[in-house]
């Protein structure tokens, strides 16, 4: 079984992102980026179940401009077996993300796609659903343990009451919450073994796929800054301001 | 606060913009270096520094490592990073792939070690001093003790260390007194005490390979009757497993002032077996190979220290609000402004970032040089390599190590009396810092090493390695727009050194204590006036690319600004160094023994 596995080029974790003066979008000139961590995630996920010997081969591709090649090269250093890079200048929104993984999946046929579920840019959470909807594969999202048995997998999935196991037949997509797995690092070894890998560089035309965003984006704003907070003088006081003024209880 | 953030972007700047990175990948055997693999790599050593061995700095330094019949424990967590840094394959970056290294240049290697020191001081110490120990084997040891021990070395499951000093032999180890008596077999029984041996026991690896200075029965007296050993602490067994135990023991750590990761041996030999590395009586020169590696790495902890102090510094100093900017309030609406406003703290700030970022950037030439040396085609190339690291190692291990201690100094005066106290780990710094000067040669006897064997050599050939190449650039650069505001203090500077230089040659020759006298701010001198260099050569790349390279103008900015207060600022320092020096030893030497 083969396991394609999308990993997103986004702005670092630890890089505190600033809105464009104009508004337009935040700050990307000179800013530090890397794989997003959810994709990491879904790299280590997959690298854990070809070392099962439930998998025999991992593909990594990303979506993006030709920098994203770097993202792949991650990938390909934690242990990827090879990466397709789909070049695109500009914004990719999920919709178009999702399609051209759909061709994506045509031509190489994986068992399984690992995505993350979502981008730490954008926070979309829509790829992953997305694409198991235009295959009609199911979907097992916010995986937090998956485990891959005879003609399927089970994925336990994080809701808001607590966990839920599903059981998918067939080929099938999972999304990577948190707590799935701890990703590995890079050895020098690899690092060094990923140059060699090979890279397939495609257009979102070789997938029919027209990536011209459906939305429009009016405004982009910073949070609004964290008012001071006051000091109570007594439970009863905490009490009458949580049900008063900020009307919780 | 330790905030440590591995400065990439500076690291790619000295290695891909200032000395050309592109030149790495056209060398016999560095094919695969390209510049995209160098980023990979400084990537992800990046991130393993800050995730893995950074957050066990202070927790290591306050609980140190401990002692307990002949067994040494280090802090909590040592041991886990210790295996995952060695499962990543860090432990053998620059080490040949024969053996099971990664082969990578020295370039990249030293910002790697860097990041370390600067990460985890007291972590990178074991792995530094294995890689000095592989060093001298695989120059001086046989085929045999090669293929038998640098496998596992290179992998770090065996780690190394290396034991000269003894209570009555620091700086002159012609007072060596550990025996070394001939066995049948060819092997030896090694006896004596050995003192201050780094990671000569712990528990981290699984066999320790001491490396140790001795004496054999029939040795001439003195320096030229030292060899060199190998003693495992665990026999290997014919199948590479280790064997029983040898007879070394750790019989104590010391306390001491900071370090605390790392422990400071007594090791006793007791007819321990070990195997001659290299010819009778030449331990010295076996020695070297390792004393030069780590002469050069422990360099690169002084700057490693010194960098990430500024980082704390910085970000104590935009926080830090006290008192008020001399042209006003710049933040009204505060009750005082943050303290980087007054001028007093950026100059403190201005000195470490200007010290630091110009040591990288030298760190970077002489690493370049290590890596020609290694794999230039050209004789005459490697040659003019090798003389130029000749020279620079002195000048690399006490420069950066004096520096390093004054920016940790700095960066606990920019936190005021929270740079004292323990909560910040600003004084951590310090006291890891100053272990630098004095280890691998005190800087004292790194600026002997510098007048009394450097300058001397092949009649001054070494130094050509240095003036040429700077006479030229000055020459070249004097018109320049851009760059003549800077050649002017440069070239004022190299006038200095060349007058010291001249100055030492000629009455260190009459009278040797001369030589000794200048030595130390003579050292000083050379180094400023390489970093001098060092930086107007940054500030030509900036102005090239702050056109080129719009997008990154603020870094080029920066640079440019800080080559001038460099210049500026720092490098007239030059002109009481020389006067000192111009004066000579007379007053140095006034007073009688009796009269201190
Ligand atoms: C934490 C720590 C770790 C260490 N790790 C190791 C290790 O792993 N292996 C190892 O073998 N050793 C190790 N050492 C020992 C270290 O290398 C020595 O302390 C150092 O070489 C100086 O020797 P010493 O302490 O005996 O000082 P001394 O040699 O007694 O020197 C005292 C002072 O006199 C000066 N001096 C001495 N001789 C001369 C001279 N001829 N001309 C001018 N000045 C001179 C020195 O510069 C110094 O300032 C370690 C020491 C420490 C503290
Ligand atoms: C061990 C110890 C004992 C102490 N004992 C006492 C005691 O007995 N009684 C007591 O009252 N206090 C005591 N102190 C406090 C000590 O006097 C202060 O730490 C010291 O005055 C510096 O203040 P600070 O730490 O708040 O640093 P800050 O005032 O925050 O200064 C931080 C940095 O900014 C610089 N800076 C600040 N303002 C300016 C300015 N306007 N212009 C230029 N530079 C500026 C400083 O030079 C310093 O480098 C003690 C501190 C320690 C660590």
């Amino acid at each position: 079984m083969k396991i394609l596995v999308p990993v997103k080029r986004v702005v670092d974790y630890n890089v505190k992102v600033r809105v464009k003066s104009d508004g337009s979008g935040v700050e990307l000139a000179n800013v530090k980026m890397s794989m997003n961590p959810f994709d990491e995630i879904a790299v280590e996920e997959a690298l854990r179940l070809k070392e099962a010997g439930k998998a025999t081969e991992v593909i990594a591709v990303s979506i993006g401009p030709a920098q994203a090649s770097e993202t792949l090269r991650t990938a390909l250093a934690m242990g990827a077996d090879r990466g397709i890079l789909v070049k695109v200048d500009g914004v990719v929104e999920p919709l178009a993300v999702a399609k051209i993984l759909k061709g994506v999946v045509g031509e190489e046929a994986p068992g399984l796609v690992i995505l993350g579920k979502q981008a730490i840019d954008d926070d979309c959470n829509q790829t992953g659903q997305m694409l198991a909807a235009l295959l009609g594969w199911p979907q097992g999202t916010f995986a937090s343990k998956v485990v891959v048995e005879d003609g399927g997998v089970a994925v336990t999935r994080e809701i808001d009451g607590g966990l839920q196991t599903v059981k998918l037949n067939g080929p099938a997509i999972v999304t990577t919450d948190l707590r799935l797995n701890e990703p590995r690092y890079a050895s020098l070894p690899n690092i060094m073994k990923a140059k060699k890998k090979p890279i397939a560089e495609k257009t979102p035309a070789d997938y029919g796929v027209d990536v011209a965003p459906r939305l429009t984006v009016l405004s982009t704003a910073e949070p609004a800054g964290r008012k001071a907070g006051v000091k109570v003088g007594s439970v009863a006081e905490l009490v009458a301001k949580l049900k008063d003024e900020a009307g919780v209880i | 606060m330790q905030v440590y953030t591995p400065p990439l972007r500076d690291m790619r700047f000295v290695l891909h913009e200032l000395h050309g990175s592109a030149e790495l990948s056209t060398l016999k055997g560095l094919e695969e270096v390209t510049p995209d693999l160098i980023d990979a790599v400084l990537e992800e050593a990046g991130k393993f520094v800050t995730e893995v061995l950074a957050p066990l700095n202070q927790s290591g330094d306050l609980e140190g490592c401990t002692y307990e019949n002949g067994v040494v424990r280090t802090p909590k967590g040592f041991k886990e990073a210790y295996k995952a840094f060695c499962e990543g394959g860090w432990n053998g970056i620059a080490c040949d792939p024969q053996y099971g290294g990664q082969g990578l240049p020295a370039s990249l290697n030293k910002l790697v070690e860097e990041m370390l020191c600067s990460g985890n001081l007291a972590f990178g110490i074991c792995p530094g001093l294995t890689h000095g120990a592989y060093e001298a084997l695989k120059n001086h040891a046989s085929q045999e003790l090669k293929d038998r021990f640098l496998p596992k070395m290179v992998d770090g499951v065996w780690s190394g260390s290396m034991c000269l000093t003894e209570p009555q032999c620091g700086t002159d180890l012609g007072l060596v007194r550990t025996k070394a008596e001939p066995q049948a077999d060819g092997s030896y029984k090694v006896t004596g005490n050995k003192i201050f041996i780094s990671a000569g026991e712990h528990d981290m690896a699984e066999n320790i390979i001491h490396l140790v200075l001795a004496r054999m029965p029939d040795a001439p007296k003195g320096i030229k009757g030292i060899s060199l050993f190998l003693v495992p602490k665990f026999l290997p067994r014919e199948d590479g497993s280790v064997g029983p135990r040898n007879g070394v023991t750790c019989t104590g750590i010391e306390h001491k002032m900071g370090i605390h990761g790392s422990s400071t041996c007594q090791m006793s030999f007791d007819e321990a077996t070990g195997w001659l590395v290299g010819e009778p009586h030449k331990g010295m020169r076996a020695m070297f190979s390792m004393m030069n590696s780590e002469r050069l790495s422990v360099g690169t902890q002084g700057l490693g220290l010194g960098e990430a102090a500024y980082q704390a510094a910085v970000v104590y100093a935009k926080e830090r609000l006290q008192g008020r900017s001399l042209t006003g309030a710049k933040h009204p609406d505060k009750p005082a402004d943050p303290i980087i406003v007054h001028p007093d703290v950026r100059r403190t700030l201005m000195t470490m970032r200007a010290y630091n970022e110009g040591c990288r950037a030298l760190a970077g030439w002489v690493a370049r040089a290590l890596d020609l040396m290694e794999h230039a085609d050209d004789p005459q190339e490697r040659q003019r390599a090798e003389d130029f690291t000749a020279l620079m190692t002195p000048i690399v291990k006490a420069l950066f190590t004096d520096l390093g201690f004054e920016a940790t100094s700095m960066g606990m005066q920019v936190y005021g009396g929270h740079g004292y106290i323990r909560d910040h780990g600003m004084e951590q710094y310090v006291r890891d810092a100053r272990i630098a000067m004095i280890y691998e040669g005190t800087n004292g006897v790194q600026a002997l090493d510098l007048v009394g064997r450097k300058l001397p050599a092949h009649m001054g050939r070494y130094l050509r390695s240095f003036f040429h190449p700077v006479l030229n650039y000055m020459d070249a650069k004097l018109d320049d727009e851009n760059l003549g505001p800077l050649i002017t203090p440069l070239s004022k500077a190299f006038g200095a050194l060349q007058l010291a230089t001249a100055h030492i040659a000629e009455k260190g020759l009459k009278d040797p204590e001369e030589a000794g006298a200048a030595a130390t701010q003579y050292l000083r001198l050379f180094g400023m006036v390489a970093l001098g260099y060092m930086w107007v050569r940054m500030a030509e790349v900036a102005h090239e690319k702050r056109v080129s390279n719009p997008d990154d103008a603020a870094f080029y900015e920066a640079k440019i600004a800080t080559a001038r207060f460099f210049m500026e600022k720092l490098l007239p320092d030059v002109a009481a160094l020389w006067g000192s020096i111009k004066a000579g030893k007379a007053s140095m030497m006034a007073l009688d023994e009796a009269m201190f």
